[in-house]
């Protein structure tokens, strides 16, 4: 067990539900195999897709002849980009944050090829195997061209260009956007500094790392589409099904599969599209399953980075400027999430003078795709590295510089808010008086070195739309659904939520998510969103449907509804003038719907607002083996201002699984190219994530300083995890060693490098 | 569309008459965790697949007449562990047959596959060189037997003859005072593969080490036996300047390449450290230090 303490700021807990550790719906089937994950349904009549992948990292697509793939015994169909709808390049078409000018064209290349596991094209057939064989008779001549993966490389004069209309400055560049926050003078806040540090930061593109690969099966009948996929978001999957294949959205329902991760990278669709087509051209239900490779090589992993950050303070530990460029490896296709990066950077500290800039790149890379807070991570570990040195040139402890300098309500962000309250200063404190930060580290020994570093980190978070319908049985239990794929806990917290609102046993309440004909358009789970907006849907169905209780009360007592009054799960008179009842319970109320007027159920849908931003503060431990320079973490501790947490249990998973994430981007994952620009390590082998034996049990500490905004004081928590881990890492290590990595991952044979240079 | 013959032979001259019929297409399957890899990624594509689990010779681990063992070339790495005497006599033999993988691979994967597979980094193969294992072979031709060192030939080759196929190991008789030890460096701490590996194994007589033999994986084409580190260890007490001498001989073996894995400055260094760190072990097995 890990060690979890929650700090709350004020009595708010009478909770019965909201705050408990409920058995999370969903876990027997998972825990038995019974949960249906993507590649688990099949049909009658069922045919295979595969996908035929390029083996150039950047070429023009000259021809491509289909006839002998399609007359290959057992081959049903056959599409290429002539089957995909085009969008102009010309003309942006968003949706969400994928414009479909990329998304046509990197489901299935166009003109060109533009890295290395591009579809070319797609076969259907009587199995896969059949259908893989087809896919090699597919003749595609390439006219080959130079490419360029590196992100720095990518930014020089003369690199090869991918996109001819992309023009940076005039001229023809693979600088696809610039993104800049401006706050106060930076040049007069340099001015006024007694410290200046500035740094240069590489970080190498991280796969999101779900264990299960993007799969679907698509049938199409009498024209109408039902896709089963799991994504984290049915409707996205809807939409740009429907953007992709021209099919109105009212032919396309899409069934959300249980998930077997995302973290980001399934905010985005490649295979659907592609075995609805091939579905529609044979008319066979087909399925499609992406090999671990395929996941590697062309769904979307995070931005590798390149990145400078200088901040200036007083001797006195003031931050009086902060500039930064961050320039991310948006892969094929303009998109990289730079404003994370140069938005959340700077954003847990009261800075008077700030310069952020991010500069989005195209390479010949997979397109990039959303990492858990995309962009911030690699943002924060720059500016925290440069915050580590700027409290050792000061000779200060370094969460007293975080305090000193900390974002509190009232503080005006360079990406535009003024913080409402907000739980960042708790974190600093929290983690100053733990004994994590209290316990010394152990002494070095022969060939053993110990290091604590801290590092702080924000993320936007997000709101949205929502939809939920709260219905109640007639044997006065209760279903609700919503429109979120549950990645991270949502069903249990939504039905802690209805459990509380309502006054009933959490046992009673059933959540479903629904599919994409049965509950009204719900956006992504992302952006640490989902409990947040559903919380807020959940709530407002649920005081409707109590209203609608209390009304039926009134009408079995012959009393005016406002007379009622819903307590404890049940119907009283609102005191003794309303006259002497027996209290309804939901169950005998529910028992009666007929009678009293109907069924009895509501539902909301809203575009929620108000998420707020949230905090996090980190505690690294590392052990440093200095002959082999292997890095271990030996303790680490993560606290977060979670505004409310409804699933404690949850929400330490969700700290949990931030930290190890970031602990592997800090030491050991990274996308890794030959010479021909094909990714070497395409393998949970040697990506080499983190297993379980690697780190520590990981601690959190929930800290609960309650949104103002929201029905239950509940802030994002899912993101803000993977913001401070690198450097907190990074810092650890140079406690350590007092060798400074500026280059992720710091993997033993840099370290040991470093530390040779430190002998010689 | 090829099809995959597969059989499963009870005898030996079966799997031999069998595999020499493909003339060099067929696959010999032992636990199969490299093979079926290596399948599904379309690296090889068999015409047939002897699979030899079911020859009782190959399966067994013996005690021989001498005191040593023979060692059946399909038996998984968890039955080694689960064999006491083995794990007393030869703990780093077993503990890097046991460091292959995860428990599930454990159970299927091979001494013989892992030595036939022909990587460098296999972890059984430099702890096999260091206990001096001699290999048992059969072929359309008869028997013959060839140390472990020798039977690599390249990375994924090996010097053996059509049809032939590795039947054992067998470890020679262990003098008192004697043990070994196998150290790998992998950046995880499981689950992973070899960047460096090292065996050694050695006796010791009153503190002074008298015999010794070192295995290096991961740094060359091949897995090397060291026998200069050997030689640097032997007569020594395992002291400081032996060590350090034992491992600047492994460090000058070392012929690496740079890769995803590790690089040549990296690979080269950590063979020292491993060898003095496997060489502190092995001894404090053996009773002295």
């Amino acid at each position: 067990m890990s060690t979890t303490e929650s700090k709350t700021d004020s009595a708010v807990n009478d909770n019965k539900w909201i705050g408990q550790r409920t058995v999370r719906p969903d876990g027997a089937d998972k825990v038995t195999g019974r949960a249906a994950y993507s590649a688990d349904t099949n049909m009658p009549g069922m045919i295979w897709g595969k996908v035929l992948r390029s083996p150039h990292a950047h070429a023009r697509i000259k021809s491509i002849n289909t006839k002998k793939a399609e007359a290959y015994p057992g081959v049903k169909a056959v599409v290429t980009a002539k089957d995909i709808v085009n969008f102009p390049l010309d003309k942006s078409v968003m949706l969400g944050i994928q414009d479909m000018r990329w998304m046509c064209r990197n489901v299935m290349a166009r003109e060109k090829v533009l890295f290395i596991g591009h579809p070319v094209a797609a076969v259907a057939a009587m199995s896969e195997k059949i259908a893989a064989e087809a896919c090699k008779l597919i003749e595609v001549e390439y006219e080959v061209l130079p490419f360029v993966v590196d992100v720095e490389e990518a930014m020089k004069p003369g690199a090869p260009i991918l996109h001819d209309f992309l023009k940076h400055e005039g001229k023809p560049s693979n600088i696809a956007g610039t993104l800049e926050h401006k706050l106060g003078d930076v040049a007069a806040g340099f001015a006024k500094a007694d410290v200046v540090i500035e740094r240069t930061f590489h970080t190498q593109p991280v796969h999101q790392g779900y264990i299960e690969p993007h799969a679907c099966l698509v049938s199409v009948s009498d024209g109408k589409a039902t896709i089963w996929s799991s994504s984290q978001g049915q409707f996205m999957v809807r939409a740009m099904c429907a953007y992709l294949t021209g099919i109105p959205q009212n032919d396309i329902r899409a069934i959300p599969a249980e998930i077997g991760g995302g973290f980001g990278g399934k905010t985005i669709i490649y295979l659907e599209p592609l075995a609805l087509m091939l579905a529609r051209k044979s008319g066979r239900p087909v399925k499609m399953i992406m090999t671990r490779g395929e996941v590697f090589h062309a769904s979307g992993p995070t931005s590798g980075s390149y990145n400078k950050v200088k901040v200036g303070a007083t001797k006195d530990g003031k931050l009086v400027a902060a500039q930064g460029t961050f320039c991310l490896q948006a892969g094929a296709f303009p998109g990289s999430p730079i404003r994370g990066a140069a938005g959340c950077a700077f954003a847990p500290y009261d800075i008077p003078n700030v310069h952020s800039v991010g500069i989005d790149v195209v390479s010949n890379r997979s397109k990039v795709a959303a990492y858990r807070a995309p962009g911030a991570p690699i943002g924060a570990h720059a500016m925290e590295c440069v915050m580590d040195e700027i409290a050792e040139a000061l000779k200060m402890d370094p969460l007293e510089l975080r305090l000193k300098n900390a974002a509190k309500q009232g503080t005006k962000a360079a990406h535009g808010p003024v913080f409402p309250r907000i739980g960042f200063v708790e974190t600093i404190e929290e983690a100053k008086k733990h004994a994590h930060y209290t316990t010394a580290l152990p002494k070095a020994k022969r060939g053993v070195r110990y290091g604590r570093g801290v590092a702080s980190g924000f993320w936007f978070n997000a709101g949205g739309e929502s939809s939920a319908q709260v219905n109640i049985n007639e044997d006065g239990t209760v279903v609700v659904i919503t429109g979120h794929p549950d990645i991270g806990g949502s069903r249990a917290s939504t039905a802690n939520i209805t459990a509380e609102v309502l006054g009933i046993d959490y046992k009673k309440v059933s959540v479903l998510i629904g599919d994409t004909s049965v509950i009204g358009f719900s956006n992504l789970t992302g952006g640490s969103r989902v409990t947040y907006a559903s919380a807020m849907v959940v709530t407002q169905s649920t005081e409707h449907v109590i209203s609608i209780l209390k009304e039926r009360a009134a009408k079995i007592w012959k009393i005016d509804p406002d007379a009622v009054v819903w307590e404890n799960g049940e119907a009283r008179p609102a005191g003794d003038n309303a006259g002497k009842f027996e209290p309804l319970s939901l169950g005998q109320i529910a028992a009666q719907a007929s009678a009293t007027g109907g069924p009895i159920g509501a539902g909301k849908q809203l575009n929620t607002t108000g998420a707020e931003g949230g905090f996090a503060t980190h505690l690294c431990d590392v052990e440093v083996d200095e002959d082999l320079g292997i890095v271990r973490v030996l303790r680490y501790t993560a606290f977060q201002d979670v505004g409310r947490a409804i699933h404690p249990g949850y929400v330490e998973g969700q700290m949990q699984g931030g930290a190890a994430q970031g602990i592997g981007w800090a030491l050991s994952e990274e996308y890794i190219y030959d010479k021909n620009g094909k990714l070497d390590n395409p393998s949970f082998l040697d990506y080499r994530m983190p297993v379980c034996s690697d780190l520590p049990m990981l601690d959190s500490v929930i800290i609960e300083v309650p949104n103002p905004k929201h029905p239950q004081g509940v802030r994002g928590v899912g993101e803000v995890p993977l913001v401070p881990p690198m450097a907190a890492v990074a810092n650890a290590i140079h406690n350590a060693l007092g060798r400074r990595f500026y280059s992720l991952p710091m993997s033993p044979p840099k370290v040991l490098a470093s530390l040779d240079m430190a002998a010689e | 569309m090829t099809d995959i013959q597969y059989v499963a032979p009870r005898t030996l001259d079966e799997a031999v008459a069998a595999f020499a019929a493909t003339k060099g297409a067929g696959r010999i399957l032992a636990g199969g965790t490299d093979l079926l890899v290596q399948m599904r990624n379309g690296v090889v594509t068999p015409s047939a697949i002897v699979d030899v689990k079911k020859i009782a010779e190959m399966i067994a681990i013996e005690e021989t007449k001498e005191g040593g063992f023979k060692i059946g070339a399909a038996v998984p790495g968890a039955t080694l562990r689960d064999h006491a005497k083995l794990r007393k006599a030869w703990p780093g033999v077993v503990e890097a047959a046991n460091l292959i993988g995860s428990t599930q691979i454990q159970s299927r994967a091979t001494a013989g596959g892992n030595l036939c597979n022909g990587s460098p980094a296999g972890d059984s193969v430099p702890a096999m060189i260091a206990a001096g294992a001699i290999v048992t072979i059969q072929g359309p031709k008869g028997r013959r037997e060839l140390p472990v060192e020798k039977v690599p030939k390249s990375p994924g080759r090996l010097n053996l003859e059509p049809g032939e196929i590795v039947v054992s190991f067998t470890l020679p008789p262990r003098p008192k005072g004697s043990s070994d030890a196998y150290l790998r460096m992998i950046p995880r701490t499981e689950m992973d593969i070899a960047v460096v590996g090292c065996g050694v194994s050695l006796t010791l007589d009153n503190g002074t080490c008298t015999a010794a033999r070192v295995g290096l994986g991961a740094i060359a084409p091949t897995v090397l036996l060291v026998e200069d580190a050997a030689k640097a260890l032997i007569g020594s007490k395992l002291d400081d300047a032996a060590l350090a001498k034992a491992a600047a001989a492994c460090s000058a073996a070392c012929r690496p390449i740079d890769d995803k894995r590790g690089t040549i400055v990296y690979r080269t260094k950590v063979a020292g450290v491993l060898l003095k760190r496997t060489t502190l072990i092995a001894a404090e097995r053996a009773g002295g230090k």
